[in-house]
C-alpha cells in the first residue's frame, strides 16, 4: 500500500483538475464581482479603484501568482489527460456512443482550447496594459485620483477595446464556451473530490448549472454594455 | 401475439487474432424470428457459415440469462444494444425492424485486446479484483441474521454496487476507455460493509494502481458508463471511490 503517487495516478490527475478547477471558479466569482463595478455608472470610478486595489495590494498580487500557476496546471494537465485518454483506444468505433453523455461533457478539451485562445487575447487586452504598460497596439491609459495619484484607467481600456464589434462577438462566444465548460466542470469537480451523497450532488448540480448560466451572462453583458453604451 | 420474421443485414467485425488487423464483413440473415435473442440470431448465422464452410463468428456468452457478465457486443453504437439496463443475451430481435442494418463491434479498448472477432480478453478486470476486491478474513458459515447490524441504506447501496457483473460495458461506452465504474462498484461494495473495513485503504489504493497498470484511461465523469450499464450501477459510486481514494491517500502511512 502506498500513497506516493496520490496525485499522479488516474484518480490523482482528476483530483488536480478538480482542485485547480474549483480554484478557477472562485477566481471567476471575484473577477465578475469586481468587474460588475462598471455598472455603477460613475464613469468607472468605483471600477478603477477596485482594479487599482487588486493591482497594488500584496494579497491579490500573491493570489495572482497562484492563479497563473493554477491555470497552467489546469491547462497542461487537461491536455496531457486528453492525449493519454485518446491513446487508450487504438481502433475507433465505426458508430460512436453519444446518447449516454452530454456533448459538452465529451468536449471539455475543445471548449478549454477555445477558452485558452480567448485567454491569450484577453490577457493582451487588459492584463498587459495594467501590469506591463501594454504591448503592441495596446497602450496603458492613466487617470488621476482626487489626491493627484496617477493610476491605470482600466475602465477607459474596456471602453476602447469594446468599440470593436468583432472583439465583442469573440468575447460573447467565449462566454458561451465558458458556460458549457462550467456546466460539466462544476458538478464534475465536486464528484471528483468525493460528493457521492445523492441529495448533496443534486444540490451541487443545480447550483452548478445556475452558476454556469449566470456567470457567463454576467461576463457577456460587459462587452455588450460597453458596445451599446449601456454604461456611462 | 403477432409473430414477425425479420430479414437483416449485419455488419460484423471480423478479426483473426490480436495481431492481425480486422475489418467489417457484411452478412445477410433471413427469416429471423423477432422472439429470438440477439445471440440466437448470431447462432443461426454461425450455423449457416459452418454449412457453407466459412469460419463462424466468435463471440462471448455463457449463462444467456443476463447474470454472468460474459456476453458483450457493441451493437449499433451502444454496448449491449439499444435497450436500457439489458445484456446482449437478453436483447431480443423485436428491438429491430425488418430490413435493418445492424453494426456489431467488439468492446474497443487497449486494455481489452481482441482475441478473435467479437471476443475480447477481459482478464484486466480479474487482475483488478485480485489487487484488492476481496475480504481476506475467513468469514465462516453464514451468521445469524442481524447479528452484525448494517444500516439499511448502506446495505442497499452495497447490494446495488455488488450487482456489477464485470461485463466491461462501462469501458466500452467510455470515450476514455476508463474502468472507473467497474472499479468503483467493486470498491463501494466492500467499503460500505463492516467486513470490508479492515482493508478499506489498501484496497482502493492497490486497485487503482492495478487499473492504471492495465492501461485503462482516466474518468472524466461524462456519464456514458452509467447509461450503458446493464445493471444500472450508479455513477455516484465513482464519486464514492474518489472519496475513498482521497481519504486513503491522505491518511495511509
Amino acid at each position: 500500500m502506498s500513497s506516493k503517487n496520490m496525485f499522479t495516478s488516474s484518480v490523482g490527475k482528476k483530483l488536480v483538475m478538480a482542485f485547480t478547477g474549483i480554484f478557477l471558479i472562485l477566481f471567476l466569482i471575484v473577477h465578475a464581482g469586481l468587474n460588475a463595478c462598471i455598472w455603477a455608472n460613475d464613469e468607472g470610478l468605483m471600477f478603477n479603484k477596485a482594479a487599482h486595489f487588486m493591482g497594488s495590494f500584496v494579497v491579490p498580487r500573491i493570489l495572482e501568482v497562484g492563479l497563473f500557476l493554477g491555470i497552467f496546471l489546469h491547462i497542461i494537465q487537461g491536455y496531457l489527460l486528453t492525449l493519454e485518454n485518446r491513446s487508450k483506444r487504438a481502433v475507433d468505433y465505426a458508430v460512436n456512443y453519444s446518447k449516454g453523455s452530454k456533448w459538452y461533457s465529451r468536449s471539455m478539451a475543445l471548449l478549454g482550447t477555445l477558452l485558452l485562445m480567448f485567454l491569450v487575447m484577453h490577457i493582451y487586452h487588459f492584463w498587459t496594459p495594467s501590469r506591463l504598460g501594454g504591448i503592441g497596439g495596446i497602450k496603458s491609459l492613466t487617470v488621476f485620483d482626487k489626491n493627484g495619484v496617477e493610476y491605470h484607467n482600466l475602465y477607459a481600456e474596456m471602453k476602447l477595446v469594446f468599440e470593436n464589434l468583432y472583439v465583442v462577438i469573440v468575447y460573447v462566444l467565449a462566454c458561451g464556451s465558458l458556460g458549457y465548460h462550467l456546466a460539466h466542470g462544476f458538478q464534475s469537480a465536486f464528484k471528483t473530490i468525493g460528493i457521492h451523497n445523492k441529495k448533496y450532488h443534486a444540490i451541487i448540480s443545480t447550483i452548478g448549472y445556475g452558476f454556469s448560466i449566470f456567470i457567463s451572462l454576467v461576463f457577456a453583458m460587459m462587452p455588450i454594455s460597453f458596445y451599446f453604451g449601456l454604461v456611462k | 401475439m403477432a409473430h414477425n420474421n425479420l430479414n437483416l443485414k449485419l455488419k460484423v467485425w471480423r478479426q483473426k487474432n490480436a495481431t492481425t488487423p480486422g475489418a467489417f464483413k457484411t452478412y445477410e440473415v433471413n427469416d429471423i424470428s423477432d422472439e429470438m435473442s440477439f445471440l440466437e440470431m448470431l447462432d443461426v448465422l454461425n450455423e449457416k457459415l459452418i454449412v457453407t464452410g466459412d469460419e463462424p463468428i466468435a463471440f462471448d456468452h455463457d449463462c444467456r440469462e443476463g447474470i454472468c457478465g460474459m456476453c458483450s457486443l457493441y451493437i449499433d453504437g451502444k454496448p449491449h444494444g439499444p435497450w436500457q439496463a439489458n445484456t446482449t443475451c437478453q436483447l431480443h430481435m423485436r428491438a429491430f425492424k425488418d430490413g435493418d442494418t445492424i453494426t456489431i463491434e467488439p468492446w474497443r479498448a487497449n486494455a481489452f485486446p481482441i482475441v478473435k472477432d467479437l471476443t475480447v480478453d477481459r482478464g484486466a478486470f480479474d487482475r483488478i479484483i485480485q489487487a484488492g476486491g476481496y475480504v481476506s478474513v475467513n468469514t465462516g458459515n453464514a451468521v445469524d441474521g442481524n447479528s452484525l447490524p448494517i444500516e439499511k441504506d448502506n446495505a442497499d447501496a452495497a447490494f446495488a454496487a455488488a450487482m456489477c457483473i464485470g461485463c466491461g460495458a462501462c469501458v466500452a461506452a467510455c470515450k476514455n476507455s476508463s474502468a472507473m465504474l467497474f472499479l468503483s462498484a467493486k470498491v463501494s461494495h466492500l467499503a460500505l460493509l463492516p467486513q470490508g473495513e479492515p482493508e478499506r485503504k489498501s484496497r482502493v489504493l492497490n486497485m487503482v494502481a492495478q487499473m492504471d497498470k492495465e492501461g485503462f484511461g482516466s474518468c472524466t465523469n461524462t456519464g456514458a458508463c452509467e447509461a450503458a450499464c446493464p445493471k444500472e450501477i450508479s455513477i455516484a459510486n465513482i464519486a464514492r471511490l474518489n472519496k475513498e481514494y482521497l481519504r486513503a491517500g491522505l491518511t495511509a502511512e
